[in-house]
């Protein structure tokens, strides 16, 4: 039987109806906008790489006057020196080395730090300081990094100097350590991320048997938590070696093949700049080798990339 | 308001007392449970008998988990909370301010309502206790985690993957070895909240005997919403509404001849 309320409404209350074809019409254009717009995206990103391999291919194999400098030369050649009116040195690893040195200096810096910071505000600390810190940690991030160049200069390499005389104007140290301050924030959050995701039971679980906040914060949370501050770490590294202000301003202009973080490195980023600020000529040689060290370094991030995002996707599995 | 003493109404109960100590494992007597200006329990006066199991029932928001809570200081934690009254275990003060937390959360142990198994091996999770309180050699370690795992009735599924994450346990067998983690610090006392709630029938029935095989051992709290469960399972049970004690004693008694009548329709079924 009909509910009553049913037969009340009359067909022409109901109004006219709207045909299938019309709605079956905009889900169709619905979804080509939406495509269209993600395709856009997709070959804006194989189009950078398809530039830097086509680029790079070129400086390997030779340009139509010139020969070219091969693959193998260039990923173990220890000396770089482009630019030099003598004869012309394109072996990658020296400026391999600076950005190794530049990001080696500022994740000891930042990933200690980062990770101490993110166990206080998540396990430790009361409410009210947590929204302060956290809040500053944002101002951190938002920071230019050419502020935190700037800042190396005038600030962090003067200290160094008037610890020791072995550091110049320009050094790796000074450099790192901004570089440092700059990926702090990006430990900070992610790992506070992964820490706070653990479940609250398992906190309770370690309370219940005599744990301390000690106890449950490094037995259980932080154990808990430890692939996602490992892909923090590594997405906090990708971001070091592909830190480009900072070193261009702070760590100097000489590549070279060395350790010492008191010495003048340049970093790939750093050569990049140089090349395209400078008054090298579009289709000479040097030019063509920024290309080379740009599709190194693409596929240098792009492996700790695809690392951390590996890490994380495990890290998701784990509560499942 | 007088003790309602469950001990008196089970002389049974003297006859596992060892000597020296008293029958009652926790006594609670005009306890007084508050988060902020909220007064959660109200004048509480119960005995908790030893090795007997002790069921707490009542409709949710009663009071029985914040009291269960308040016996392993668990309520710490919660900003807000505070107590007043006596809450003893074997006469000692539990709420005293100077009370060493860590020993008395050794001493009572919790299950929780989800298995709660940390992201580590089998042999870790139950480790993990002794590990904090004690230092072992390799062997005893590996005794003790076998005897907790044994008494839990967990060892013949768990032998031979002792290493393997406690994740890929099943949620009943979760349950249990969550029941050997706490075991393996040498409690006096369970407390249960809840512990078969997220489990399915046949894991329920699993934990179920296991709690009643542990009576012999351990002073057992357990609370519960489900009224066959508490039948089954308890010596004792405990009412509970909105923060009062309504009734406790017998659970036979208290399901067949409740003397109150708020007893007698909850567990009948008629509200809660």
């Amino acid at each position: 039987m009909a509910h009553p309320a049913a037969a009340e409404i009359t067909s022409a209350a109901r109004g006219t109806p709207i045909p299938r074809s019309s709605r079956d019409r905009s889900e169709r254009v619905v979804k080509s906008v939406l495509l269209s717009f993600s395709l856009l995206s997709i070959v804006t990103t194989f189009s950078i790489v398809a530039v830097l391999g086509i680029e790079a291919w070129g400086f390997f194999t030779g340009f139509p006057d010139k020969p070219g400098i091969g693959l193998i030369p260039f990923l173990t050649g220890t000396e770089w020196s482009p630019l030099l009116g003598g004869e012309q040195k394109f072996g990658v690893l020296p400026l391999v080395c600076g950005t190794v040195l530049v990001t080696v200096i500022a994740g000891a810096f930042a990933l200690p730090i980062g990770l101490v910071t993110a166990i206080f505000l998540s396990e430790y600390a009361p409410p009210r300081l947590r929204v302060v810190l956290k809040s500053a940690l944002e101002v951190l991030a938002g920071v230019p990094t050419v502020v935190y160049g700037f800042f190396a200069l005038a600030v962090i390499t003067p200290a160094l100097q008037r610890v020791s005389d072995a550091f110049g104007t320009y050094n790796a140290l000074s450099a790192g350590l901004a570089v440092g301050i700059m990926i702090l924030p990006i430990v900070c959050s992610l790992s506070e991320d992964a820490l706070r995701a653990v479940p609250q039971s398992l906190r309770d679980g370690s309370s219940a048997l005599g744990g301390t906040k000690f106890d449950t914060s490094v037995k259980v949370v932080l154990p808990a938590a430890l692939s996602g501050i490992m892909a923090s770490f590594l997405l906090a590294l990708t971001r070091a070696i592909g830190e480009t202000m900072i070193v261009a301003l702070a760590a100097g202009g000489l590549a070279q093949m060395t350790m010492n973080p008191a010495s003048q490195v340049q970093t790939m980023t750093g050569f990049i700049v140089a090349i395209f600020t400078g008054d090298a000529q579009a289709n000479s040689v040097e030019y063509a080798s920024s290309y080379a060290v740009a599709a190194t370094l693409f596929l240098m991030t792009l492996a700790l990339t695809l690392t951390g995002s590996a890490i994380l996707r495990r890290f998701r599995e784990e509560y499942e | 308001m007088t003790i309602m003493s469950l001990s008196e109404t089970n002389p049974t109960t003297a006859t596992v007392t060892s000597p020296g100590f008293p029958e009652q494992s926790i006594r609670a007597a005009d306890f007084d449970g508050f988060y902020g200006s909220f007064q959660a329990l109200k004048g509480i006066s119960l005995d908790i008998p030893r090795n007997q199991v002790t069921a707490f029932i009542g409709p949710s928001g009663c009071g029985k988990s914040t009291f269960l809570r308040w016996m392993n200081r668990m309520n710490d934690t919660i900003v807000g909370a505070r107590a007043s009254g006596t809450l003893t275990l074997d006469g000692e003060d539990i709420l005293r301010r100077s009370v060493d937390v860590v020993d008395l959360r050794r001493r009572v142990g919790m299950v929780f309502q989800r298995p709660n198994p940390f992201p580590k091996s089998i042999f870790d999770n139950v480790a993990f206790g002794p590990r904090l309180h004690w230092r072992h050699s390799r062997q005893d370690l590996e005794d003790l985690v076998e005897q907790s795992l044994r008494s839990a009735a967990l060892w013949n599924e768990v032998k031979d993957r002792l290493h393997a994450s406690a994740l890929g346990l099943s949620g009943g067998q979760q349950q249990r070895l969550c029941i050997a983690r706490a075991i393996a610090s040498g409690p006096e006392v369970l407390l249960m909240d809840e512990p078969c709630s997220a489990l399915d029938p046949k894991s329920t029935a699993s934990v179920e005997d296991l709690i009643r095989q542990l009576r012999t051992a351990y002073t057992i709290v357990i609370v519960t919403h489900n009224m066959q469960q508490a039948s089954r399972i308890s010596d004792q049970t405990a009412f509970f509404f909105e923060g009062s004690l309504i009734e406790a004693g017998q659970t036979e008694t208290l399901f067949t001849n409740p003397r109150s009548k708020q007893t007698e329709d909850y567990v009948t079924g008629r509200f809660g």
